[in-house]
């Protein structure tokens, strides 16, 4: 990005034009406005609500608009262990989510499968939806989530806009 | 002897198996044949008063000739007193009476009992399985000779389409 300067700010002389690439003009616009989906499995939902909270503000990286429908949102932090009866109800809310969507695989469960070795559980969400940002910890604080939505941000504003999409997300989407 | 023990032995007495108290934990074991009639007289008589089925749970011993044992935890909330009543189960034979129909609290844990250790319910309303899904085919998963990482099931997801990856 780079500014230019025509005139002059009335108040502080800041200048008025900015000159960037309509692509990054969308990604920024993209990365400001996340609208995370509730989708607290287990106790990591625990600090997930709680990064909404007055204390830690998840508005601030303007990801705090939590909505409860896949269909008004554009990131699912899957927040939990992984159940295998959970997860065709996981790949259905995902394809519902429009495009652009990312996920976020929120602590060691839905990474991994943490210690759960055993018959019932998914050995990590990346099995079957595509994963953006893995956040490890069990669960990971208010403080590490931010850290996984930053590095998203950062990924948001490499990704590329009016190109075709490279193949491994196109994989991701379902062909019906 | 503890005296709920003694009032049961003075009506049950040849069907109590045996009987054990622990730290004031009374549990006593009948002969699956007669589960019924003593859970109906630990509903129904004044003495008894188990209005409240805390739990039903089963255990297997797969060294042992009956393999599973069946674990119902009561209490009576006027009277505040406990009782664990336990019965044996063949695996060959693998079914004991349902307690639905004295307390209706039953139906949900007999069906998980149905759904973990494979032990059928006779005159449950309806015995289907409770966690896992109803098409789930690998068997019972409690049990110990049950693979701990099951057998497939939860690596499989076949509601992907051929996606390569």
């Amino acid at each position: 990005m780079g500014l230019i300067q025509l005139g002059r700010h009335d108040k502080d002389g800041s200048p008025d034009v900015i000159t960037t690439t309509i692509e990054k003009a969308v990604n920024w616009a993209r990365k400001g406005s996340l609208w995370p989906m509730t989708f607290g499995l287990a106790c990591c939902a625990i600090e997930m609500i709680a990064a909404v909270s007055s204390r830690y503000d998840m508005d601030r990286f303007g990801a705090g608009v939590f909505r409860a429908s896949p269909r008004q949102s554009d990131l699912m932090i899957v927040a939990g262990t992984v159940c295998r009866r959970m997860a065709p109800v996981i790949r259905k809310i995902y394809d519902q989510m429009p495009e652009p969507k990312y996920v976020i695989a929120m602590g060691s469960c839905a990474t991994s499968g943490n210690i759960y070795d055993s018959y019932s559980v998914v050995q990590g969400v990346d099995r079957f939806v595509p994963v953006d940002i893995y956040v490890p910890g069990c669960p990971p604080t208010p403080e590490a989530l931010f850290d996984g939505v930053l590095k998203l941000q950062e990924r948001i504003m490499q990704k590329r806009v009016f190109v075709s999409q490279p193949d491994q997300v196109k994989a991701a989407v379902v062909k019906v | 002897m503890h005296p709920l023990v003694r009032r049961i032995q003075e009506t049950f007495a040849a069907e109590i198996a045996h009987s054990t108290e622990w730290r004031d934990d009374v549990a006593v074991t009948v002969t699956r044949d007669k589960l019924h009639d003593v859970a109906q007289f630990l509903h129904d008589d004044p003495g008894m008063d188990f209005d409240y089925i805390i739990h039903v749970s089963s255990v297997d011993w797969p060294d042992e000739e009956e393999r599973f044992e069946v674990v119902w935890e009561f209490y009576s909330i006027r009277k505040r007193q406990r009782i664990r009543l336990k019965t044996r189960v063949p695996e060959s034979d693998c079914v004991v009476d349902s307690l639905t129909d004295i307390w209706k609290g039953a139906d949900f844990m007999e069906r998980e009992v149905y759904d973990m250790m494979g032990i059928r319910f006779r005159n449950h309303p309806d015995l289907r399985r409770i966690l896992m899904p109803d098409d789930y085919t690998e068997g019972y998963p409690l049990r110990k000779d049950f693979p701990l990482r099951g057998k497939g099931w939860r690596d499989t997801f076949d509601f992907l389409d051929e996606v390569p990856r």
